[in-house]
């Protein structure tokens, strides 16, 4: 009989397994960059496919995420009894270090990310993976560089309009619900922006997006078994991109922003 | 005796802990036109997979011309490979490509030929299995029989010196099956393209095949030409060829 204990260090072993095995695809990425030349067409479709497509969702929760945190920390103010001048930096503060990277990056890894292990899986179940290697094309060059590459840029890319729209949010709720002017949220904002804030957001938006296309491209890869096996590597490529962008966001944080 | 092109010794491959393939043996040579049969699951399509490294044997070589392919990387085993064509046995198209992308994917890829060229090569491989009208549709708009036949005109497109096929007239209706019988046997008498081919099809097997070797219980059970194995003594081959569910072979 299997107890509770050896399930679970059979999980753990699997667990580190793959995360062999995510480090291993990381590795081959980066050794087919030498062989980017000859999947530039691609890449361009990918960039369009996985990053200009998403932006309209960038910006939904853009919006949402900009306001939420406007209208929590006005009320978060009232009580402390801190002056709703700050309402700016506390909004601006949040959204560039934190909110914009991080929830950018886990919305993007449900789109993108799912979409990159369910297409892949499907190619594998179905021996495309195959037939590629077969006619002597690498199906690392020809689809993981292409994809990994698109996620790298595209999250940064992504991340600048979900500053700005999200900034943008907080304004719309600060002005119409909290009463502050648009003046003072914006000063607030201005005087306690810096560029340093806002491209360690960007470094971390870049390992995020590395971090989602990776995990995608290896669980695609790794699927088996048919249409279940695809649909196993779509959930897991998003639960294990959405905890690692987790934790490398917290160990972001210790090493940036020492306290 | 020339050196046989392809030479596969003690190959043995498992999954889990189940034997698919427990010691096959097999020369091909040069030019020469291999079917071969066994029951479903039997690991045909397995054994079609090591000649070009899509599987790795647990034991035993696969040499092609001369040289171990366990040893091949990188660059090597691309080149290796392009020297195959290979028909998968669920044709294996790339479903986000067109019918004629498909066809020209590997020249375009091998950046040897010009566009006009590889638009010339895929319309004459597209002519070639009957397909040319449906050079822009997608593989989802196809039937079963004419992925098949796309699928061999990819395998083909590149002029290779080996091709696999596994199952080639699989899901085809008996003519265009025969002009697909026809063309295997062009390609092997009349560009001398040695082949190797997996069916269930007799009728086929016998208008193809040199040599028609049969693998049964992970080993090759019998290997001989069409005419020695319409004649053959041996029960389990009989029973195969014969299409009856009585006899050593059990099914299940
Ligand atoms: N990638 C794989 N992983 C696990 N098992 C596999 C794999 N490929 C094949 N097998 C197993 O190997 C055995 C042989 O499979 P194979 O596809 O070679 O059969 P086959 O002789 O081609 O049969 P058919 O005539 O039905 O196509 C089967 O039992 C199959 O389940
Ligand atoms: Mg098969």
């Amino acid at each position: 009989m299997e107890t509770g204990l050896t399930t679970l260090g059979r999980r753990g072993v699997s667990f580190i397994s793959k995360l062999g095995g995510i480090t291993l695809m990381l590795a081959k990425f980066i050794a087919s960059l030498k062989e980017m030349h000859r999947s530039i067409g691609l890449i361009f479709e990918q960039l369009y496919v996985l990053g200009v497509k998403s932006l309209p969702l960038i910006v939904i929760i853009s919006v949402f995420v900009g306001a939420v945190s406007a209208w929590q920390a006005a009320y978060q103010f009232k009580f402390i009894g801190a002056p709703l001048r700050y309402l700016g930096q506390a909004v601006g503060k949040a959204v560039v270090i934190e909110l914009a990277p991080v929830l950018s990056a886990i919305v993007f890894a449900g789109r993108v990310g799912a979409g990159i292990a369910a297409e892949l899986g499907t190619m594998r179940v179905t021996e495309q993976i195959d037939a590629l290697e077969s006619m002597g094309i690498s199906p690392i060059r020809y689809l993981v560089m292409p994809r990994v590459l698109s996620c790298l840029f595209m999250v940064p890319f992504l991340v600048v309009f979900a500053n700005f729209i999200a900034i943008m949010g907080g304004l719309i709720v600060s002005v119409v619900g909290v009463d502050v002017s648009s003046e003072t949220f914006l000063n607030g904002f201005r005087n306690s922006f810096e560029l340093g804030d806002f491209i360690n957001g960007m470094i971390k938006a870049a390992v995020f997006g590395l971090l989602i296309g990776v995990v995608g491209c290896y669980e695609g890869f790794h699927a088996r078994g048919g249409a279940q096996g695809v649909g196993l590597a779509t959930t897991n490529s998003v639960v294990i991109s959405s905890v690692l962008i987790l934790i490398f966001n917290f160990i972001f944080a210790l090493i940036l922003f020492r306290i | 005796m020339p050196e046989p092109l392809i030479q596969i010794t003690d190959l043995h491959k498992k999954f889990d802990r189940h034997n698919v393939l427990s010691g096959v043996n097999l020369k091909i040579n040069r030019g020469e036109s291999i079917v071969v049969i066994g029951q479903s699951g039997c690991g045909k399509s397995v054994l079609l997979k090591h000649l070009v490294k899509l599987l790795e044997p647990d034991s035993g070589t696969v040499v092609f011309d001369g040289q171990d392919i366990s040893e091949l990387q990188g660059r090597k085993l691309i080149n290796l490979r392009r020297r195959y064509g290979m028909l998968f046995q669920s044709a294996a198209l790339f479903d986000s490509l067109t019918v004629a992308e498909n066809v020209g994917l590997g020249l375009k890829e091998e950046r040897s030929h010009s566009r006009a060229e590889i638009e010339a090569i895929v319309n004459e491989k597209l002519s070639m299995v009957g397909l040319s009208e449906a050079r822009d549709k997608y593989p989802d708009e196809l039937s079963g029989g004419m992925r098949k036949r796309v699928g061999l005109a990819r395998a083909i497109a590149g002029d290779p010196e080996v091709l696999l096929y596994d199952e080639p007239t699989t899901g085809l209706d008996p003519i265009t099956a025969d002009m697909i019988n026809d063309l295997i046997v062009e390609l092997n008498t009349g560009l001398n393209v040695t082949s190797v081919a997996v069916t269930h099809d007799m009728t086929s097997a016998y208008k193809i095949a040199d040599r028609i070797v049969m693998l049964y219980g992970g080993k090759v059970e019998y290997d001989g030409t069409p005419e020695e194995i319409k004649s053959t003594s041996n029960e389990i081959v009989r029973q195969f060829i014969s299409g009856s569910a009585v006899g050593p072979i059990r099914v299940g």
